[in-house]
């Protein structure tokens, strides 16, 4: 999934503060699963911008509405009937549901409620952690399902670095280091000999070479 | 000026290396470094300059190698693949070689958020054994990466880091056999403290039979007081300093201690001599070049052999 955090409710207000009536929009897919923009997070956003507003005396309408996907067009959609009565947009959505409800409504500003983070993982309540940088060329085979891109802090494929002491990562402790993870996983399938080889320098154009991406998948079009 | 590698030569040569580092200014007074250059013209073979090491922003390492190429050393340029992507890096290759540059280590290179510029993007575009083959290939085949012929090939004789210290412990010495099928002629390890541990990697890489494929230089650095002994074992990564090390810095007097860290010095570089698989040392005295002239005389290794330079 995409996770995201919440801003400083100050930057968000410093952002909100030209418009009068504001339309705070949740999503229900990863933002909710990371506890960020949710319709439970959109409910007590919109709860504490109502309350700070009125204890500055502020006369500010703030509603708010949670849809499925905000980055999907046929849900974004959805917005049609109640637009208008607003001048502003607040959106939990991550980086691309501000982007998806900014396309879709040109006159409308669209004030971004969250920092986008990475594509990762729920460990437990309230751990997420980073496994994919989206590359375009995945490689988990031959490294026995961790990724040395998203998850060595030099992004290393002939790894480990110097600095992995005791399964830790020289940046942080906290950190395990991949590529000890990945030495161990492939030693206990025996597959350590798939370390031996040099993995070539990696096609970043697949990722960035090309300006943003797309894909057209020309069987889903009608 | 001289046009071959002098650290080539003296390993050729059979005889036992002795490179040190030298670390640029920060700033940009080139006299700084002459005066650095000075203390180590006639006690070693070849000079490390380094790249913006522990990513902190200094006088560019390919500037300071010409520096002291004009001074009359062999530099050896460091190369961290932190800071610059395959266009930047393929590129200073060839300039290095233009200035006159023999040497290259390749290294990956202290990650961006122990320096003074934290909020850099981090490049590692390629990673330290990945840029050891470009180069490789530079130089014996002439192409680039992709391919493309280049008019005319680097003269660089190559290099790349080891930490013997470094986990996984199983894992080194195929690291280490990458590096040396990927292109590394020499090999300059991380401060050797612990010997027993260094031993038994030299031993998985003789194994291998990567003693006789590559020079390995062992690297030394002086201990200036326990205290620093201490803070190195704790926070520089990659190091490995035994308790019992620091017990004898921290059992003399303050204003012995650093006479005591050149003395464990050079029982180091006694034990490395005697070690087959071992091809010279390497004197990473930081901000302390007095101490590597003083290390060299008192280990034996002078005077420096001359080899002919082309």
């Amino acid at each position: 999934m995409i996770t995201a955090e919440q801003k400083p409710i100050a930057e968000i207000r410093e952002m909100l503060a030209p418009y009068k009536r504001i339309l705070a929009v949740g999503c229900a897919s990863c933002v909710a699963e990371c506890a960020a923009g949710g319709q439970k997070e959109t409910a007590m956003l919109a709860s504490a911008l109502r309350m700070a507003a009125k204890m500055d005396g502020k006369d500010v309408v703030i509603e708010e509405m949670t849809i499925d996907r905000q980055c999907v067009k046929e849900f974004v959609l959805l917005l049609d009937d109640v637009i208008d009565g607003y001048d502003a947009v607040l959106s939990l959505g991550c980086g691309a549901g501000v982007q998806a409800v900014a396309d879709m409504y040109p006159e409308v500003p669209v004030i971004p409620a969250l920092n986008t983070e990475f594509i990762g993982e729920t460990k437990d309540q309230g751990y997420w952690t980073e496994s994919c940088l989206g590359c375009g060329d995945c490689m988990l085979y031959y490294f026995g399902g961790i990724c040395p891109l998203a998850r060595c802090s030099k992004h290393l494929l002939n790894g480990p670095c110097g600095g992995s002491m005791q399964g830790r990562c020289e940046v942080n402790p906290d950190i395990p280091c991949a590529w000890q993870l990945i030495v161990d996983r492939l030693d206990k399938s025996g597959a350590l000999e798939r370390l031996e080889m040099i993995y070539p320098p990696k096609d970043w154009s697949l990722k960035q070479g090309k300006g943003p991406r797309k894909i057209i998948r020309e069987d889903q079009q009608k | 000026m001289n046009n071959a590698s002098r650290l080539k030569g003296v390993l050729e040569a059979g005889r036992f290396a002795v490179t040190a580092e030298c670390g640029p200014p920060k700033g940009a007074n080139p006299e700084v470094l002459f005066q650095k250059a000075e203390k180590l013209k006639e006690c070693v073979d070849a000079v490390n300059v380094t790249d913006n090491q522990t990513a902190i922003v200094r006088m560019s390492s390919l500037a300071a190698c010409a520096l002291l190429k004009s001074a009359g050393l062999d530099p050896v340029l460091q190369m961290v693949v932190r800071d610059r992507n395959r266009i930047a890096l393929q590129s200073d290759i060839l300039g290095a070689s233009a200035l006159g540059i023999r040497n290259v280590l390749c290294l990956s290179g202290d990650h961006q958020c122990f320096g003074n510029q934290p909020q850099a993007a981090g490049v590692f575009d390629l990673d330290s054994i990945q840029f050891l083959e470009v180069v490789r290939n530079m130089r014996d085949r002439g192409v680039i990466l992709g391919g493309e012929t280049l008019a005319a090939p680097p003269d660089l004789f190559i290099g790349a880091a080891a930490n013997p210290f470094a986990d996984p412990v199983s894992f080194r010495a195929i690291r280490l056999g990458k590096k040396v099928r990927a292109g590394a002629e020499f090999i300059q390890t991380q401060c050797i403290y612990n010997l027993d541990r260094f031993e038994a990697w030299l031993q998985m890489a003789s194994d291998r039979g990567l003693t006789e494929k590559t020079c390995i230089l062992g690297g030394v650095t002086p201990l200036k007081s326990a205290g620093i002994a201490g803070y190195m074992k704790s926070r520089v990564s990659g190091m490995d300093i035994p308790d019992a090390l620091i017990k004898r810095m921290e059992g003399v007097p303050r204003k012995d201690q650093r006479e005591e860290g050149i003395r464990i010095c050079l029982e180091t570089i006694a034990r490395l001599k005697e070690m087959p698989g071992v091809k010279g040392v390497h004197i990473m005295a930081i901000e302390w070049e007095d101490a590597v002239a003083r290390i060299v005389e008192e280990a034996g290794l002078l005077p420096r052999p001359a080899v002919d330079e082309g």
